[in-house]
């Protein structure tokens, strides 16, 4: 039950785009089709789902107060957390690499379809925020932090897909041409995260 | 207008990070519901975006091509945790609140924007101007969005109850909770955007 409260919490309430502004940059910049957004949205909720539970891992074995005591009696007192930053970042940016090879090699048709997309994910806000929420809610095991991360990859998803549809459809109206393109794309995205708020307490 | 001065100054209004570029957005959001987060976070990313501007510039004709984006990212995270342990050993309420989002800075748009678009290209100081620039063009949207959001949300300014002093709240104002929520935020940063375009016509989009 745990499980799947975690899941739908990171989804709808603690939405990434809605209620962190995690990944605002390419949301906007490939927010433009609907086939695209869906593409990126699938790349990044998959690359969460990989990088946040072997960040756990690092964390809770490397770089945690007291993380090293497995090693013995004499490291029990090392704390290494001020260098998780950059082994964070240096976690992700190195399996992005290594999952575009293997997209390469095993589904050459997947990797076509991202495209540019999946090196650009290393420097995506909302993978690295994945990471530091994680560290900083504490979850105690490694389920948990699977949950976590596959919801808060769906939920990255269907924002995008949610506002690329809506610009699709958006290219037909009457906008004063100050707000076209940004600036109505932010008002709507504000729009739908007063929608979003309307989950807010809901317990599984 | 020099070269430099251009440098310096075009980030601020013309070519602003936040509302011309639409770099940085994340955290342009997040940490602007009080003006003291805004300004401390205005002046990490000031500082991280100006040194690691000129250390890359610096290193710009010996760093190989192919992993640019990895030497990029060690030199900014290297600063940024060093802005960190600073913000933590001097102001640990705000860093506490700005949690996340001084980690963050690593994969803020605007760095690794200016960096590849940028120092990649020019000279060490040029660079550095550039990068102060951006810095400050982000920190005027921050304080923009922070003095408006803390005095309409909580009637504050910089902790100072300023609504409470002028007696505003005797002749029935009451606090707009909703300014303090996310989503007004971006409804804010989307009318920034269009009183700047209605003002400057060469920005609008077609």
């Amino acid at each position: 039950m745990e499980y799947i409260n975690i899941f739908v919490k990171s989804i709808f309430i603690d939405n990434m785009i809605f209620a962190f502004f995690l990944g605002m940059c390419s949301y906007l910049a490939v927010s433009k089709t609907v086939k695209t957004s869906a593409g990126l949205g699938i790349a990044v909720t998959f690359v969460l789902l990989i990088t946040v539970p072997v960040n756990y891992l690092l964390n809770k074995y490397v770089l945690e107060p007291g993380a090293l005591a497995w090693l013995g009696e004499k490291f029990a007192n090392i704390d290494l957390s001020f260098l998780s930053l950059i082994m964070f970042i240096a976690v992700i940016a190195a399996i992005v690499q290594i999952v575009e090879m293997v997209v390469e090699k095993f589904s050459p048709s997947l990797y076509n379809s991202l495209g540019i997309f999946l090196p650009l994910i290393a420097v995506n806000c909302a993978v690295m925020g994945g990471s530091l929420f994680m560290q900083q809610r504490g979850y105690s095991n490694i389920g948990e932090v699977s949950c976590f991360a596959l919801g808060s990859g769906i939920g990255w998803l269907l924002a995008i897909v949610g506002i690329a549809a809506i610009r699709e459809k958006l290219r037909y109206s009457h906008i004063p041409p100050a707000l076209k393109g940004v600036g109505i794309t932010f008002i709507i995205t504000g729009l739908m995260g007063m929608a979003f708020m309307s989950f807010m307490g809901i317990k599984l | 207008m020099s070269n430099n001065s251009k440098v310096f100054l075009g980030p601020l209004a013309k070519n602003n990070p936040i509302t011309v570029q639409i770099l940085g957005i994340c955290s342009c959001l997040a940490v602007t519901a009080q003006l003291k987060p805004a300004v401390v976070m205005a002046l990490s990313v000031t500082v991280v975006v100006a040194l690691s501007n000129l250390i890359i510039s610096l290193m710009r004709n010996t760093i190989p091509p192919r992993i640019r984006i990895i030497v990029q990212l060690v030199v900014v995270s290297a600063l940024v945790i060093l802005v960190n342990q600073v913000l933590m050993a001097y102001v640990y309420d705000v860093s506490k609140q700005l949690s996340v989002y001084v980690g963050l800075i690593i994969t803020n748009c605007i760095v690794m924007g200016r960096l590849e678009a940028f120092a990649m290209n020019h000279k060490p100081w040029e660079s550095m101007l550039d990068g102060i620039g951006n810095g400050l063009g982000y920190g005027v949207v921050l304080v923009i969005l922070g003095a408006f959001r803390e005095l309409f949300g909580s009637g504050s300014l910089w902790g100072v109850p300023v609504m409470e002093k002028l007696g505003m709240y005797k002749i029935g104002y009451e606090n707009n909770g909703l300014v303090i929520m996310a989503p007004m935020a971006l409804i804010l940063v989307g009318v920034i955007i269009w009183i700047q375009r209605s003002k400057d016509k060469e920005l609008q989009e077609q």
